[in-house]
């Protein structure tokens, strides 16, 4: 009968003693505190309490700026996903032929979708502001680059993941590698595609809502300007349509996904 | 187990086939010379493969499963890149042509695979059109929607030459698998091809949609004179729809005779 655990070996115990002070002294970096929490409680209901009930006052301008949240987002996947495309195929693993020059395109395009990938939205949007100044183009554009650094990297695997042998096929007709990707292997990759799309669309209304509080457009900056001023009510009014808008994005979302999963299975 | 006495077997009764395949003026579709491929730094699974196809011949290639069979097709036409040998295909030097030049001479050869490898999720006749890439590319050749009109007769000629006119729109996918493969004969149509290669075209096929598989390939090698070698691992299939075969074993041809003299249980003893 084995022991029910194993007897871990020296430079294994070290390093489980090693992680967990690591984990602990991150709590203690975090400024974890009990005591904050607790007292933080009544601060809590507090505002709960002077925030209720939601102040109606504002509803039209605030309506307005929620739909240009929704259209920063929207437009912004768009831009996003028509320039993931081509960048996608230049970065996708033995799609392209083996040349020095589409080596050079695959790393570079690898890079800068790492880039885009990495580097947060808000951050983007801070440069962006910068650059095209203030307002929902700037919100605009950081999506773009957000959902390119999201779509560019899911788009490259799924055309990886696509069966061979249809491409072989092709190439075995005389096709050329161009007409290849797009007979054979955009087509396979089509459900991925638009799913992957449409989790980019749920994700940029997500980040266009807070875009706003750097100035980049959107109903954002109404929160932000709704706390400095204490009109609690109004920032609960804010928080509860953002609530909705994602909600209702997030259902469409998966309600074409599944429409999309069921078609391709039949 | 014996790779002498059937090396053997080649030189003394193998007396229709020439040494030198195509050598004596005999118009010669394909020829392959000491094809050589291996992968990785596993043992070669091609060691010196040398045959020829003649003009309007139906040419069988046999040999047990992993022998070498797809690699030596998919080499022919370079799919594959061998490691060394000479190929020529209709009378040219594709050893070392360049990529464009080996596209136009693809183009002429009709390369049908055990999974038919149609593409999903578009129509069975947007497939067929497909076959028509290696003459004119772009976007017009990438969907029924956008071909011309006489792009999409042509493909449903085809279409109707393997019985699957009424099966046009369908989806891909949707087909069975006999549907399929008829449907890549039909893609391979399209081109308008010299010579079909086929990849154990029946072996995912049940045996009555095998048959009629078969059956397809013999009326257009005997009808429309396309030179035709296929791939199979049945013997009597290969015997059948075949003039000539080859036995493909441990990485050589050991075997290579008109089907006329051959029967199954000859075959047998150089199988497996
Ligand atoms: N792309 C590849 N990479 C590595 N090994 C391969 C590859 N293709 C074929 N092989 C190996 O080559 C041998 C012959 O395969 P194959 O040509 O498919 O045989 P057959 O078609 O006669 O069954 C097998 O051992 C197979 O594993
Ligand atoms: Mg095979």
């Amino acid at each position: 009968m084995p022991g029910r655990l194993e007897r871990p070996g020296a430079l294994q115990f070290t390093a489980y003693v090693a992680l967990a002070a690591f984990v602990l002294w991150s709590f203690q970096g975090a400024g974890w505190s009990f005591s904050a929490l607790v007292s933080g409680g009544p601060a809590m209901a507090d505002f709960l309490s002077r925030a209720w009930p939601p102040s109606l006052e504002r509803l039209p301008q605030l309506s307005k700026a929620l739909v240009e949240t929704f259209q920063m987002a929207l437009a912004g996947t768009i831009i996003g996903i028509i320039v993931s495309l081509p960048l996608a195929v230049l970065a996708a693993r033995g799609l392209t032929r083996q040349t020095p020059i589409s080596r050079v395109f695959y790393t570079s395009s690898r890079l800068l979708i790492a880039l885009f990938r990495t580097v947060p939205d808000l951050v983007w949007a801070l440069v962006f502001v910068i650059s095209v100044g203030l307002g929902p183009f700037a919100g605009t554009l950081a999506i773009a680059v957000d959902t390119i650094g999201f779509c560019g990297r899911f788009f490259a695997e799924s055309m990886e993941d696509v069966e061979k042998g249809p491409s072989e096929a092709l190439t075995a007709a005389g096709a050329g590698k161009f007409d290849t990707i797009f007979c054979a292997v955009v087509p396979a990759a089509m459900p991925s595609f638009i799913t992957t799309s449409l989790f980019a669309l749920e994700k940029a209304t997500r980040s266009s809502v807070v875009l706003g509080l750097v100035g980049a457009g959107g109903i954002g900056i109404e929160l932000k300007v709704a706390m400095d001023f204490f009109d609690y009510q109004l920032a609960m009014t804010i928080i509860l349509m953002i609530f909705v808008l994602v909600l209702l994005v997030e259902r469409l979302g998966t309600i074409a996904r599944g429409r999309i999963l069921e078609g391709s299975s039949r | 187990m014996m790779p002498q006495a059937q090396l053997q077997t080649v030189g003394a009764s193998a007396p229709a086939v020439p040494e030198q395949p195509c050598a004596g003026g005999e118009a010669c579709e394909l020829r392959v010379d000491g094809l050589r491929k291996s992968f990785g730094k596993n043992r070669a699974v091609l060691q010196g493969v040398s045959f020829a196809v003649h003009r309007r011949e139906a040419v069988a290639l046999i040999g047990s499963n992993g022998a070498g069979k797809s690699t030596a097709l998919r080499c022919a036409l370079r799919l594959v890149e061998p490691d060394a040998g000479s190929l020529t295909l209709f009378d040219e030097d594709i050893t070392s042509a360049k990529a464009r030049r080996l596209r136009h001479i693809r183009a002429e050869v009709g390369f049908v695979f055990q999974k038919h490898n149609l593409v999903p999720r578009v129509s069975a006749l947007t497939n067929v059109i497909h076959g028509n890439l290696g003459r004119a590319g772009g976007i017009r050749g990438w969907s029924q929607a956008f071909a011309p009109s006489h792009l999409r007769e042509r493909a449903m000629a085809c279409l109707e030459r393997v019985g699957l006119a009424d099966q046009a729109r369908k989806r891909a996918d949707q087909l069975s698998g006999g549907q399929s493969q008829r449907v890549a004969i039909a893609r391979a149509l399209m081109q308008d091809p010299k010579m079909i290669v086929a990849d154990e075209p029946v072996a995912s096929l049940d045996p009555v949609a095998g048959q009629e598989v078969m059956d397809l390939f013999h009326q257009l090698t005997r009808e429309e004179g396309i030179t035709l070698l296929f791939t199979s691992h049945n013997v009597q299939q290969a015997l059948d729809y075949s003039d000539r075969v080859l036995a493909l074993k441990q990485g050589a041809i050991v075997l290579d005779q008109r089907s006329a003299n051959l029967s199954a249980a000859d075959l047998g003893k150089h199988y497996g």
